[in-house]
């Protein structure tokens, strides 16, 4: 007896003083839960301060999963209940109300199961009040308020790929060593949000809260209150972007109505978009892309249905943004790289050139653009008409002075290594996920690639197409000479190559942005900025946190004489050149405008319509550069867009300029103001009719109203973030 | 009436008629009951019961929907129960040894019949076990833990069914000294004993209480030894029981939450959400006591409700938690006098019944007391089983301190 009561006081002993501090560790982590408060996410505001995205209060219906697993049947009657009583399908409620796990995937809960999970957005303060009033009959659902991200659509401009959407932050991201991240977060996943996430996102507050047995909340350890985040100036221009959003469908849709004579058939018109660029800055003043979505879709947390149709390639994958995803052939527009390269290489700017209508590389014919022919023209000339054998025939040159196909030990590859310069075949290091790189093939990437395909391609040679045969016979005997050619030397930069390229075909892929960027370096005298849509980083309380300040990322080698030449050669391409029937009225000698056509044989498509200019020439602000696939001639359908782009830049109206509809002849050189109390300042040369001014107590507080739970607090008005939507939209800008 | 001699001396002398001054005087004399009584038996179980009541108190004060919004309600019925216990102590102490034999069937039959009307729909469920009927009012009665003492009396008066009267050394001899085959019940007896303790066993078995069924066997078991029954004869048994325990496992007799017990006992750390929670939360709050403990009230697991049944089963962990070593070796101690106590009162007995009686209750507080610290300390399994005098629980307070007069009654009909 006594050894059993000394064994009893023996492991006492142990447990209490051997191994206690283990179990007091082990207690203090029994009883602890974090509570997080969700941090209000920063605005996207345009160059004027103009929200492209803010943050709208609405009612969530939540359900606390603790107190759903001690109803019976796990709680499934009172989610069935639930989704009755808010009209909806009681799948959809159960789904969001599950835990994400490996096998159950979205839409699931993928915070944690301590916190109430919102299962509806948005619910009319009738419906919480109805379901608040009969919580015997919906144990753990709450209405609580939240932060609701809406897209304020300022003039129609959606930017919904620039701008991106969120996701709650997944397991993975949480349990990584030192994660940023809190349970209930909302992540960045496209666009801004994703880049600028860790600005846009501020930091979650943090309870620690002593909880007993059933998770009730005892004592409150330690709180860290939510510090909201900062706002994002951008340098896009709401009005602007509107403006390319509604003429980049206009010239999809001009371009379907046209007859492709090569196909017989109408044009496709399946994509394409366009890019207005600072070109002192590098700023992105507007960037479209087609086909688009309404970013609204987000609001809500979006379907698998909806998500399915954004990312249909059958539907054009709208998620893309191909300002700066999209990788198409330049054509033409590539000319002002071949034609750098020429006078850097010492063809005169001078000279006379014979634009023949075809030009011949071995076997090879390359022709002119419907096989024109201007005879002998000065190089100026040739721009602005766009021959192409004049560049063919200096590319062949270049290429021989190489070695031709036994190439000296340092080639120069005038042509490639300009490109390269005006920054072409590698990303421009937009502040946005996900960039194309395009491309601009040269030796090394030739022969690379070979040793990579010779194996298919010398099998190909052999084999042939027998899958293609059998539908296309003349289509499988073409691919099999392009296999063999490629298996016998297609590591080697044949002159073929040289000389397509020299019209932004064959091995040459460029993105809009940086056919826009390439145009603004030669506008602003060869500066290459990296471009980018964050102009400040301003806090809650207004203080500026951060300017963006322009980064220089290269100068393009071309001599003062050189890029004088190559602007008053675009200066003739708008007036007397391709481009001259885009700018009929335009008051050319108010406001000069250099311009470049482009249309690109595509191999097996429809020809890709380009278009770039800069202008004013002389004083260069913008350049805007667009594609459109499957279009038809730049002249034609993208050209007109890009005209009437810059016509509400300028307010050019019938060849006159009207300054009181000029959008933004200068992006403003200051940040919109945003006072302490979090409201936005309107700039000094706009005129705010008292009608427009603010309602009082508008936009007071940054912070969230308290989760309310009784139902005679819901009765009250329902709560409104302030939402920062500037008050003053009034144009009253001058021309300069 | 006039019980006993009136100037016998050994004999226990109450002299009734008199004025109660007079009777408290004879009580008093030397060798009356007042001196004669065990006050060291009495004194800790009433403080354990005393300690039980603060532990209760600390554990149950934040549990509003156990208290229905009256913290001390607990301590309050605590204090109660232990009252009637002490009433209930000095009326089994005072009655006649004759008589309490006479009245031993009674108590079993009342044991048997309470058991069969837990069984039937009178009774209600709680955690899985039926063990309780309803009275109304918020009374209920737990049969099982009367039933262990008719089984300790009924156990004790078949083994002692040879009425022979033997002095104090001759009975203790089958216990202390070799054994003797003449002085240890036959074989015939100790089936009849066993006969009368398997109905209300298997009927507890039956509730399924399983703890309570094991409390039951070792206080047979307990029982038997001392009775001095032959060597072989407590083999066989010793082998008969091996053998039911491998017949429960195999047939698969165990309830699922019974298994899952023995299997968290084996491996402390197994599932500690689900099976091994108890056990798991229990050391976390023993664990963090330390040597002083956090203090009264001051334990967070406690206040934390986070061990399941910590006013009743698991009230030990309350004074591990909120008065660490010091308070649970306390407890410990008063265990130890107690059962110091009642084997004290064992070695005096001088009749089996009465020897055997003691020694009952003796190894029924012995076993429970361990069994119920060991699965707190996650040495023993988990049983369902109160901790005695201190868990809260009237019938197992009443059951408790009937059977300390028992001890009593046998204290004071002894002649040393």
């Amino acid at each position: 007896m006594l050894a059993l009561l000394g064994t009893l006081g023996a492991r006492l002993w142990f447990l209490q003083v051997r191994s206690g501090a283990q179990f007091q560790q082990a207690a203090a982590a029994n009883d602890l839960r974090s509570v997080v408060t969700a941090a209000v996410r920063g605005s996207i505001l345009d160059d004027q301060g103009r929200a492209l995205v803010d943050n709208r209060t609405v009612l969530d219906v939540t359900v606390d999963l603790n107190t759903l697993a001690r109803e019976p049947q796990s709680g499934r009657p009172v989610l069935e209940r639930l989704a009755a009583a808010l009209g909806v399908p009681a799948a959809q409620i159960e789904q969001r109300a599950r835990l994400c796990s490996p096998t159950v995937g979205q839409p699931c809960w993928t915070g944690s199961p301590y916190q109430p999970v919102p299962v509806a957005r948005d619910v009319p303060t009738r419906l919480a009040v109805k379901i608040m009033e009969e919580r015997d009959r919906f144990p753990g659902v709450s209405a609580v308020p939240g932060a609701q991200r809406v897209f304020p659509e300022p003039y129609g401009a959606q930017a919904a790929q620039v701008l991106g959407y969120l996701s709650p932050v997944t397991p993975g991201e949480l349990d990584a060593p030192d994660t940023k991240y809190q349970p209930t977060d909302m992540v960045g996943r496209s666009g801004l949000e994703q880049t600028h996430d860790d600005e846009l996102r501020g930091v979650s507050g943090v309870a620690e809260v002593a909880v007993d047995n059933l998770g009730r909340a005892v004592r409150t350890v330690s709180a860290t209150p939510p510090v909201p985040g900062d706002d994002l100036v951008t340098t896009l221009d709401a009005h602007v972007q509107a403006v390319a959003e509604q003429q980049l469908a206009a010239a999809v849709k001009s371009a379907r109505n046209g007859w492709d004579k090569n196909s017989g058939t109408r044009y496709k018109a399946d994509s394409g978009a366009v890019v207005v660029l600072d070109v002192n800055t590098g700023g992105v003043v507007a960037m479209a892309t087609y086909p688009s979505y309404d970013p609204s879709v987000w609001s809500d947390g979006v379907s698998a249905a909806q998500y399915a149709r954004l990312t249909d390639p059958k539907a054009g994958t709208p998620l893309l943004d191909r300002a700066y995803q999209g990788q198409f052939a330049p054509g033409s527009t590539f000319k002002l790289v071949t034609a750098s390269a020429m006078l850097q290489d010492g063809f005169p700017a001078r000279g006379v050139y014979d634009c023949s209508p075809s030009f011949d590389v071995g076997s090879q014919s390359f022709h002119n653009f419907e096989g024109e022919a201007f005879g002998p023209i000065t190089l100026k000339r040739a721009i602005e008409v766009s021959c192409d054998t004049v560049f063919y025939r200096a590319a062949y040159q270049m290429w021989l002075r190489d070695g031709g196909n036994r190439p000296v030990t340092h080639p120069a590859d005038p042509v490639q290594t300009m490109a390269a310069a005006y920054g072409f075949g590698r990303a421009t290091g937009i502040d946005l996920p996900g960039e194309s790189p395009g491309d601009v093939q040269n030796r090394q990437e030739k022969l690379a690639t070979w040793k990579q395909m010779k194996d298919i391609w010398c099998r190909r040679a052999q084999t042939g197409y027998p899958e293609v045969a059998g539908s296309d016979p003349a289509r499988a005997a073409y691919l099999k000479q392009i296999a063999h050619e490629n298996c016998q030397d297609g590591w080697q930069f044949r002159g073929g190559d040289a000389v397509i390229e020299a019209i932004g075909q064959g091995g040459i892929l460029v993105t809009p942005l940086q056919l826009a960027r390439a145009y603004a370096a030669l506008a602003n005298g060869g500066t290459l900025y990296q471009p980018h849509l964050e102009k400040a980083v301003i806090a809650p309380d207004g203080h500026v946190v951060s300017t963006y300040r322009p980064k220089v990322v290269g100068h393009v080698p071309v001599s003062p004489a050189t890029r004088s030449f190559l602007v008053s050669a675009f200066e003739g391409v708008a007036q007397e050149g391709t481009a001259s029937g885009v700018y009929g009225p335009w008051p050319q000698n108010r406001i000069a405008v250099g311009a470049k056509t482009g249309t690109a044989d595509v191999y097996g498509k429809q020809a890709t319509s380009v278009f770039a200019s800069f202008l004013p020439a002389d004083h260069p602000q913008y350049a805007v550069a667009m594609m459109v696939s499957q279009a038809g001639q730049g002249a034609m359908v993208s050209g007109p867009a890009v005209e009437k782009i810059e016509e509400a830049l300028y307010g050019v109206q019938g060849g006159a300029i009207n300054p009181r509809a000029a959008l933004l002849p200068q992006p403003p050189a200051t940040l919109p103001g945003i006072r302490p109390d979090g409201t936005l300042v309107a700039p000094a040369d706009q005129v705010l009719p008292p009608a427009c001014l603010p309602p009082p107590g508008y936009g007071v507080s940054q912070a969230l109203p308290p989760a309310f739970t009784e139902p005679s607090v819901l009765a009250a008005p329902p709560y409104y973030l302030p939402e920062r939507r500037y008050a003053g939209l009034f144009q009253a800008g001058a021309l300069a | 009436m006039i019980i006993g001699e009136r100037a016998g001396v050994p004999a226990v002398t109450v002299a009734l008629g008199d004025s109660p001054t007079d009777r408290v005087r004879a009580a008093a004399r030397r060798g009356g009951a007042l001196r004669r009584f065990d006050w060291a038996l009495a004194v800790s179980a009433s403080a354990l019961a005393v300690l039980g009541a603060i532990l209760v108190w600390s554990a149950t004060r934040e549990r509003g929907r156990l208290t229905g919004g009256d913290p001390q309600y607990f301590l309050k019925r605590h204090l109660l129960n232990l009252a009637v216990g002490l009433v209930l102590a000095a009326a089994v102490s005072a009655l006649d040894h004759k008589r309490m034999r006479a009245l031993t069937p009674a108590v079993y039959l009342f044991a048997i019949l309470g058991l069969f009307a837990v069984l039937s729909p009178l009774g209600s469920t709680v955690n899985g076990a039926r063990s309780w009927i309803e009275l109304g009012a918020g009374f209920s009665i737990q049969p099982a833990e009367f039933a262990k003492v008719g089984v300790v009396m009924a156990a004790a008066m078949a083994m002692s069914a040879r009425p022979a009267v033997r002095r104090a050394p001759d009975m203790l001899a089958p216990v202390f000294d070799a054994r003797r085959p003449g002085d240890a019940p036959s074989g015939r007896l100790i089936g009849l004993a066993l006969l009368a303790a398997a109905v209300p066993t298997g009927l507890i078995a039956l509730l399924p209480d399983l703890g309570t069924t094991m409390v039951v066997v070792a206080t047979m078991a307990g029982v038997i030894v001392v009775s001095g029954v032959r060597l072989r004869l407590l083999l066989l048994l010793g082998l008969a029981a091996a053998g039911a325990v491998a017949l429960v496992v195999k047939f698969h007799l165990l309830a699922a939450h019974q298994v899952n017990r023995f299997a968290a006992f084996a491996d402390p750390n197994l599932d500690p959400q689900g099976v091994g929670y108890n056990t798991h939360q229990a050391r976390l709050a023993i664990g963090s006591g330390g040597i002083f403990g956090q203090g009264l009230f001051h334990g967070a697991q406690t206040n934390g409700q986070f061990v399941p049944e910590q006013q009743t089963d698991f009230v030990f962990t309350v004074a591990g938690e909120e008065l660490g070593l010091v308070g649970g070796l306390v407890i410990i101690a008063l265990f130890g006098v107690l059962l110091w106590r009642a084997c004290v009162i064992a070695r005096g007995a001088t009749e089996p019944f009465q020897l055997l009686l003691a020694a009952g209750v003796l190894s029924w507080f012995t076993f429970q007391t361990f069994e119920n610290i060991g699965m707190t300390l996650g040495i023993m399994p988990v049983a369902g089983i109160p901790l005695p005098f201190v868990s809260y629980g009237g019938s197992s307070m009443f059951a408790n301190f009937i059977a300390v007069g028992l001890l009593e009654n046998v204290r004071l009909r002894s002649t040393r």
